[in-house]
Formats: C-alpha cells, sequence, structure tokens
C-alpha cells in the first residue's frame, strides 16, 4: 500500500497554523456576493438623510421643516426638540464626553448633523433636505488649538467651565484634559543636566480612515415582538447594542445587532454615530426599517477622523549617544466633541508608548486635550490607540538626535534598543514590553538592503546634485517600531465600563465538523479564515471542517471588537483556550473509548492515541461521534465549550522597515525605489495573510505620509471632503513591497502570537516620512512636517535654496 | 418626476426597467435590478467601485444616468463567472489573495476584465495604469497586480493551446 496516510499528510490536511491556507471569504466577495449593509433592502423600508450644517460654528435661531414634510414621500423630518421628550438629542462618547446627535440651538463643525429626513426612497429624501430651512447666526471660528485655549469664545456652552472633565481638572473652558505619565521634574533634571540634548516640534496633521465602503446601518423595530434589530458597520456590535440599550431604554435582550459584510474599517467604524441613533428613532416612530448609509463627503466631513497630534519633544543624550531621557508634550486638537475611541482610563490612548523600542531610563508624556470647531473624532486609523502617534515622535526624535550628533541614525537606534535579555522590559512610562528581538531584526533588515552601499549611493548622489549632473536626489528611510496592540487586560482597559476581553465559542457537530462564534468582527482581515486555522491545530479538525461566524449578537459570544489589532492577541487567544477545553472533554471521551486510563492517551494533530501503543487510538471524528450517541458515565453528552479570555498583558509586535525613495527637487515628486518591510509578530498564523495585511498597512501609510490629510480654512470650510481633494493612493502610486520576518512569540499568549493588522501602518508612517526628510538632510534639513505631498517637498527644496 | 422606461442588457439578459431621468445607473443596478456586486464608494468617479461594462468600454455606474445606458449591454461582475465556473479572473484574485474587505472587489474585477480585452498581455506597469481608476483600500495593490497578471497568462496560455 503505497497511498499510506503519513503524519505530514494529516498535518498538511488540518490547514492549521503556518500554512498559507487560502481566504474562505473570497469565494463569495469575487463573484459580487458579498453582504454588505447597503445591500439591505427590507419590505417598506425607508431612508434617513441629514440636513448639515454649512458653518462650523454658529447659533441656530430656527428650523422650518414645513416644506419639507409637504414633499409627496417624505415621512418625518427630526430635529433636536423630537428627540429631546427622549433624551436622545445628546449621546455619551466612548471618551466620557457627550456629542449632540441633532444640532441643540448651535453647530460647533462643519457637517454636523441638524436634521434626519425620513423618506420613501433617497432621492425623495434628497429633495426633502434641501427643503428644510435652517436660519443660521454665525459665532466666531476656531481651527487652532493653540487659539482655542486662550480665546474667549466659549465653545461648549453645555459644559460648566469649572467643573472637571471626564479626565480631571479643565484649564480653560476649551480645555478638555490634562493626560501626564512619568517623571516630569527627574526627565527635566536628566535633560538639563546632559551633554547633548535635541528639540523639535512636529504636527501629526489631521487624516481619516476612509474605508471604501461607507458607515451606515439599517434599523428595525418590530413592534410586534418589541425587538430592535441594528445592522450596521459596526467594528465592535456587541458594545453598540449596550451602548443602544443605555440609549433607548430598550432591555438588551430585546436589541439584535448585526454586523454584516464591513467594507473596511481601520477605526472608522468604532463609534457609534449620530445616524445610527437617528434611524433607530426614525424606525420606532414609523414602525419600519430605516436605512442610513452616509456619501463619501460626509464621511470625510463627519465620522471620525484620526490624529491631530501636536508634539514637542526634548530628547537627552551622552557624548557616545546614549539616550538618558526624552519629554514629550502633545497638544491634542479633538474637534467639537471628545469623541476618542480609546480605553476609558487612557485619554491619549497608548501614547506612553512614546519611549519606542529604546532602553530610556526616564521619560514624561503630558497631554492637554482641545476643543476646536472641527469634526469629532480621534479614533485609531490602522493603528492601537494613538500607537502611530507615538511611533511617529519618537522616530523623528531619533533622526533629529542623530542630526544633533552628526551620526548615523541606524548606529544611534542600534545603540539604544532594548536588549534582547531585557524582556519582559519596563519602560519608564508604564508597560511591560513582552519579548522582542530587537538587534536580530535591525541587523537582518540592514544587511537585506546593503545599507552601506546604500549610504555610499547616496553620498555619491549628493555630490552629483551639487556638480548639476542631476536633479534627483535619494533619500533613505529608516524606522524600528514597536506596536502595542491586543488591549485589554481588562484591570486597565475597557470602553464605557466593559472590559475588554474576548471571547469564543465553539461547537462540534456529531460527524466531526465545527461552527465557531467569535466577539470580534472582520473587516477585510480574513477571520474567518485563520481563526479555522488557530481552532484546527488545537482540536484536530480539518480548518475546512470549521465554520467562523462573527458580528450578530444574538448568536456570537460578547466581546469588544475589531479594532487596535485585537482579534489576534484576545479572541484569537479565546480560540486556542476553547479549542483545549474542547481537547481536555476529548480525551476523556477517546480514553473511554480506547479503555484506558484518561493519562493513558496523548493528542496527535487529529486523533488521541495510546501511549506507547499509536496503532491504537480514535479520531477526533471518531470522538465527537462519541460524544452524541454514547452514554459515557461521569460525562456531560455533547461536545462545545465556550472561552471568555482576559489577556494577562499586551502583546508587542515589533519591525524594521526602510524606504529607499528618490525626489525630484524641482516637481517634488517622491519615487519610491524600494521598500523593505521586516515583521516580527510572533507566532504566524497564515503567512499570505500578513503579507496582505503588511502591503494595504504600508500603503495606507504612504498615503498619510505623501499627501493624505483632512483640512481646513480659517473659517473651518473642509477643504479636503472629497476623493478629489483627498489622497487615496492608487496602484500607479504605489510601489511593490519586500516583506520579511523573525519569529519572536509573545510569552503569555496560548499560542504566541501578536497581532500584525496595524504594524506595516505604524511603522511605515515615520519610515516613508523619513524617507523624505533623509534626502534633504545633507542640504541642511532637520524637520518639516508631513504630510510630505509635491507642493510641500518642493517647498522643502526651495527653502533649503536646492532651486537656486 | 416622471419616469421613463429604459431598456437595456445586463448580463445578456434584456430588461426594461422604470426610472426617472436623475437616477443613477449604480441605484437602478443595485436597487431595481438586484445586482448588487457593483458598490457605491465616493460618488465623484475617483473610487471605481462601481464599475461595469457598458458597451465594450469601462464605466463608472455611479456617475451616469440610468437614461444614458438606454439600449445599451451591460456586464456587472456578475456577468463573468458561475458559482460553479469561476472567471479565470476570479480564480486568480483568489489564488493570489488580491482581496481583502471584497468592496472594491467587483469593480476592480470587472475593470481588469476590460483591460485584458484592451491589452491581452500588459506588463506590469501597463496593468498598475489600467487600474488606476479603481481604488483598494486593503491590499496595496501588490497581488491584486499579481492575480491580474497571472490571469492573462493562464488566458493566453489557453488561447495558444486551443489554436
Amino acid at each position: 500500500m503505497k497511498d499510506e496516510v503519513t503524519r505530514d499528510d494529516r498535518v498538511a490536511n488540518l490547514k492549521g497554523l503556518g500554512c498559507s491556507r487560502k481566504r474562505v471569504e473570497d469565494a463569495r466577495f469575487t463573484q459580487g456576493k458579498g453582504n454588505y449593509v447597503d445591500d439591505m433592502n427590507l419590505p417598506g423600508m425607508l431612508t434617513g438623510d441629514f440636513v448639515r450644517s454649512p458653518y462650523a460654528h454658529a447659533r441656530i435661531t430656527s428650523i422650518n421643516t414645513d416644506a419639507a414634510m409637504a414633499l409627496d414621500g417624505v415621512i418625518a423630518v427630526l430635529t433636536a426638540k423630537d428627540l429631546e421628550p427622549l433624551g436622545l438629542h445628546w449621546m455619551p462618547t466612548l471618551a466620557g464626553d457627550k456629542q449632540m446627535v441633532l444640532a441643540d440651538g448651535k453647530v460647533l463643525f462643519q457637517g454636523q448633523e441638524v436634521a434626519f429626513v425620513v423618506a420613501k426612497d433617497r432621492y425623495i429624501a434628497s429633495d426633502a433636505v434641501e427643503l428644510v430651512e435652517v436660519e443660521y447666526e454665525e459665532l466666531p471660528v476656531i481651527v487652532d488649538p493653540f487659539a482655542s485655549m486662550k480665546s474667549d469664545v466659549v465653545l461648549r456652552e453645555d459644559l460648566d467651565p469649572t467643573a472637571p472633565g471626564a479626565h480631571g481638572p479643565r484649564k480653560h473652558h476649551n480645555h478638555i484634559f490634562t493626560w501626564e505619565v512619568g517623571d516630569e521634574d527627574g526627565t527635566n533634571a536628566v535633560i538639563d543636566d546632559a551633554d547633548i540634548v535635541a528639540e523639535e516640534s512636529m504636527y501629526y496633521h489631521r487624516t481619516h480612515p476612509c474605508p471604501l465602503e461607507p458607515c451606515g446601518c439599517v434599523a428595525s423595530m418590530d413592534k410586534v415582538n418589541g425587538k430592535l434589530t441594528l445592522w450596521g458597520t459596526f467594528q465592535a456590535p456587541h458594545v453598540v447594542r449596550t451602548v443602544a440599550s443605555l440609549l433607548s431604554g430598550i432591555e438588551e435582550h430585546n436589541i439584535r445587532v448585526v454586523s454584516p459584510d464591513i467594507g473596511g474599517g481601520f477605526g472608522n467604524k468604532v463609534g457609534v454615530y449620530p445616524g445610527y441613533v437617528c434611524s433607530i428613532v426614525a424606525s420606532i416612530v414609523t414602525g419600519v426599517p430605516v436605512k442610513w448609509v452616509e456619501d463619501r463627503m460626509e464621511n470625510l466631513m463627519s465620522t471620525a477622523f484620526a490624529r491631530d497630534y501636536w508634539m514637542t519633544g526634548k530628547i537627552s543624550a551622552t557624548k557616545e549617544g546614549k539616550i538618558t531621557g526624552l519629554h514629550c508634550h502633545v497638544t491634542a486638537d479633538h474637534g467639537a466633541f471628545d469623541a476618542c475611541a480609546d480605553p476609558t482610563k487612557f485619554p491619549a490612548g497608548f501614547m506612553n508608548i512614546c519611549t519606542g523600542s529604546y532602553d530610556i531610563p526616564i521619560a514624561y508624556l503630558g497631554v492637554d486635550g482641545v476643543y476646536t470647531n472641527k469634526a469629532p473624532g480621534g479614533v485609531s486609523y490602522r493603528c492601537s490607540f494613538r500607537v502611530t502617534e507615538a511611533v511617529y515622535f519618537i522616530e523623528r526624535m531619533i533622526e533629529v538626535l542623530a542630526i544633533e550628533m552628526n551620526m548615523d541614525s541606524a548606529e544611534l537606534r542600534r545603540i539604544n534598543f532594548i536588549k534582547k535579555e531585557q524582556f519582559p522590559y519596563n519602560s519608564a512610562l508604564g508597560w511591560e514590553y513582552d519579548s522582542g528581538d530587537y538587534h536580530t531584526a535591525w541587523d537582518k533588515a540592514l544587511k537585506a538592503v546593503d545599507y552601506e552601499g546604500l549610504r555610499k549611493e547616496q553620498a555619491e548622489r549628493v555630490e552629483a546634485f551639487k556638480r548639476g549632473e542631476t536633479r534627483t536626489i535619494m533619500g533613505i528611510g529608516l524606522s524600528f517600531f514597536t506596536e502595542i496592540v491586543g488591549a485589554g487586560p481588562v484591570k486597565n482597559c475597557d470602553i464605557l465600563g466593559m472590559g475588554m476581553f474576548d471571547s469564543c465559542e465553539i461547537r462540534i457537530h456529531p460527524t466531526g465538523s465545527a461552527i465557531a462564534r467569535l466577539g470580534t468582527i472582520s473587516q477585510g482581515q480574513g477571520h474567518a479564515t485563520t481563526f479555522a486555522q488557530i481552532l484546527a491545530s488545537e482540536i484536530g479538525i480539518s480548518a475546512d471542517s470549521i465554520t467562523i461566524e462573527e458580528g450578530d449578537t444574538d448568536t456570537a459570544p460578547y466581546g469588544l471588537g475589531t479594532y487596535g489589532s485585537r482579534s489576534t492577541p484576545v479572541a484569537g487567544a479565546a480560540a486556542a483556550m476553547v479549542g483545549r477545553k474542547i481537547r481536555a472533554k476529548a480525551q476523556m471521551i477517546a480514553a473511554y473509548l480506547l479503555e484506558v486510563h484518561d493519562d493513558d492517551v496523548e493528542f496527535d494533530v487529529d486523533r488521541f492515541v495510546v501511549k506507547g501503543a499509536p496503532e491504537r487510538f480514535k479520531t477526533m471524528g471518531e470522538i465527537a461521534y462519541a460524544a452524541y450517541n454514547q452514554a459515557i458515565p461521569g460525562i456531560e453528552p455533547g461536545l462545545e465549550a465556550v472561552s471568555y479570555y482576559d489577556p494577562p498583558n499586551m502583546t508587542y509586535p515589533f519591525g524594521a522597515y526602510v524606504c529607499v525613495m528618490d525626489i525630484d527637487v524641482d516637481t517634488g515628486v517622491p519615487t519610491i525605489k524600494r521598500f523593505y518591510a521586516l515583521d516580527d509578530c510572533g507566532t504566524r498564523i497564515n503567512p499570505m495573510v500578513i503579507e496582505g495585511q503588511i502591503h494595504g498597512g504600508l500603503t495606507e501609510a504612504l498615503a498619510v505620509a505623501l499627501g493624505q490629510e483632512i483640512a481646513y480654512d480659517d473659517m473651518g470650510n473642509c477643504k479636503t471632503g472629497t476623493l478629489m481633494d483627498f489622497f487615496l493612493p492608487t496602484a500607479w502610486e504605489v510601489p511593490n513591497y519586500e516583506t520579511d520576518h523573525t519569529v519572536t512569540p509573545s510569552p503569555h499568549h496560548p499560542i504566541g502570537a501578536k497581532g500584525v493588522g496595524e504594524s506595516p501602518h505604524v511603522g511605515g508612517v515615520p519610515c516613508f516620512s523619513n524617507a523624505v526628510q533623509d534626502a534633504f538632510r545633507p542640504f541642511g534639513n532637520r524637520h518639516t512636517n508631513m504630510p510630505h505631498d509635491h507642493w510641500r517637498i518642493w517647498k522643502t527644496a526651495n527653502d533649503l535654496g536646492l532651486h537656486d | 418626476m416622471t419616469k421613463q422606461i429604459i431598456k437595456l442588457t445586463v448580463n445578456g439578459e434584456e430588461q426594461e426597467v422604470l426610472a426617472e431621468p436623475r437616477e443613477l445607473l449604480i441605484y437602478v443596478l443595485r436597487e431595481k435590478m438586484g445586482m448588487k456586486g457593483p458598490h457605491v464608494g465616493c460618488e465623484t468617479s475617483h473610487c471605481g467601485a462601481c464599475t461595469v461594462e457598458m458597451d465594450g468600454k469601462s464605466v463608472k455606474s455611479c456617475t451616469m444616468f440610468a437614461a444614458q445606458a438606454q439600449g445599451a449591454e451591460i456586464t456587472t461582475i456578475e456577468g463573468l463567472g458561475t458559482p460553479d465556473n469561476l472567471h479565470v479572473l476570479q480564480e486568480n484574485f483568489k489564488e493570489h489573495h488580491g482581496l481583502q474587505c471584497g468592496y472594491c472587489t467587483p469593480g476592480m474585477i470587472t475593470r481588469a476584465h476590460r483591460l485584458l480585452q484592451e491589452n491581452p498581455n500588459p506588463t506590469e506597469e501597463e496593468v498598475r495604469f489600467g487600474i488606476a481608476g479603481n481604488i483598494c483600500r486593503c491590499t496595496g495593490y501588490q497581488n491584486i497586480v499579481k492575480s491580474i497578471l497571472s490571469a492573462a497568462a493562464e488566458l493566453n496560455a489557453a488561447k495558444e493551446a486551443a489554436q
């Protein structure tokens, strides 16, 4: 018999951990058979649309809805007055503030929701929006957070200026919070006495996650059975259910929230938006389903932005380049309402990871949040709670220090990396890094790109440029990042009081296949593929025989959702743990069937075998069948389990990136010649999916670094409200990336995995930015702010005299 | 507004539909004909999620009136292969991880389908230029380009074998 199944065959058949399993999602997506919220069409469904403010700051003197209501096909027009009796004209934000659902007396940003029209179809709704007459009295507009902190103009008249906010005392009527971490006096003392100090101020501009599918929902209140169903673009459907219950007073068991297929999220779909609340109210009022889906302009102008951090740093070092201290202050522009999506105790997210990958003995971080007349938000666009800002800050400070010391920044990084033997490493700002081997990763990266050769080439180019032989200069962008992902633990991290655990539930069917449900929700990450791989390896059932479901709160166990790269570190851990529960029961069943003691059988790929007698075994299929058809003494029938996983710590993926860029100094056009990305995300579940995540994250990083921004004029007009002005790279602008990896498992995660989806964005932004800035370093550049669009690059060249 | 009858052929099937002159083709396709593959992403012709093929050209159905499609032959993603017999492009997008969230995918594959009619043997550069009207936020395009080049090679090999 030649066709004997070997152990390797059995492992391969599982399609478990470590293999590049093809995605199970792709069959429906490639055929146009995805099910996104806008694809829903329920009988009698109405359409909602917003009247939005053209002004950034204005008092509303009147709203007249008569003409709109008179239009055939218009069912209702809601204003704050209609929501007030229900207590729904304002809603709590995730950051402990509150936000107007519909403008209550005044508007605070352009595009703010003023009235909600409900009509029979989208065209009638649009017509009616035009017919709602709103009279405004303009108020002074503040778009600069520094001006805001000095202004007599009170933006938030609803707040008592002397009362503390959700995060402590407020210094001014437009101030939101001060958040401090570390030892400021000690840090200042070290910096004052240091051999070398580098200082820099930098602005990490406002941008937007801009998923291709905008936000939307369908609310359906079934008045017969009293149940509300809400389908929508929710990255955290269970939290939405809890919030909907708290806001509406409908008991939580009477609310079902469903996230169908989601067309990208990147942080934009974490929050709760006025459109959801208005749709629910409209469905309750009308008794029929109501759909609200925003258009692109509404998405860019009103739903959650990212970044907008003004960062000032001081970094000190010895003459040899050993960093001795770091001081960071941030003025954070939160817009009109503090609607950041951060764990409650972290009003600036995990910005205190800003000591980066370096062994910095003492540090201080202070963050002041400020109100302005801009859209609310402050979500983590493809990163874990402000980590992108933190990594950008430290990776720029390293470059500036290298300039100050006239040394190579690759070497400066090497001197200061946390050493392998220092892990678990306690940072000066309070984090415990779980594992890392930075030197190995750095050396591998520099060798892969022939770093010394690149520097030589760059020096030659500078000389050629000076001789007038070329108008193109060359930049070598470096970055080394450490991410912090996988929030919880519950003791540190909660959203609106809900601890940040996650969950997995599995049911093995009698014939040996299974269904598993998790508290997370894929927005393109491929959970249905990769979670099944974790379970396959743990349980010994092929991934092809495991259905994964997420996003329906009536069926999935409670979880905190997918953002901050938390799915693999938290729900992935729950999957591994639930698998082990199944295995424990399967072991007892196998021992019974094999008539041996529990301890005399052991797990082997897809079966339990009698120790020392591998010819005696029971496959997982046989065990599953027995679980349902045999009365086994002392063991309940069935084979299912649930696990709620509270991670003991976060995970700390890291990576080393190098970007080689040419810049045409006369046009300001950058050309990426090479991009090398080494990622260490611990144990690798599916290399194909990891690589795809890295390509995508790097491309979003390229966008942010090289042109993507939400910009306002002095009147608070959003200047980047369409894709005409808001930069999304096309295939033409994007290079091919070289990916590489090292593997340093997380010591506390059940399978050692760390999460990867956001790493390329976090590490990519400083890498692209550093490449631009490095090209100009030989000509005297120290720091210029992103986004490095063609105009700004040209301007840098011009300021440095390169056009003279 | 007065509705008019629009006759068009969608994925080989002649159809009649009532629509106002101002109704966009994308909404008629999605909401009146059940073709939910093409999506709305920007409504300004930039993202290409709504791409369909009309009379041998790729068009963005979010910035065309349905009335402009009077008498036209339209192919959407739904017309490119069946569950049992996927189009070579669909197979290759699956094989090379050319998609993630799937929102751009129908428009992207429909565009790639047209591109390969226009240029059956494109270079990587020609593929990148040819799909520059279709935005993907997830993949960074690298695997999309790989999928299209691989599909082209497969189609060309099949053509050669047939000759």
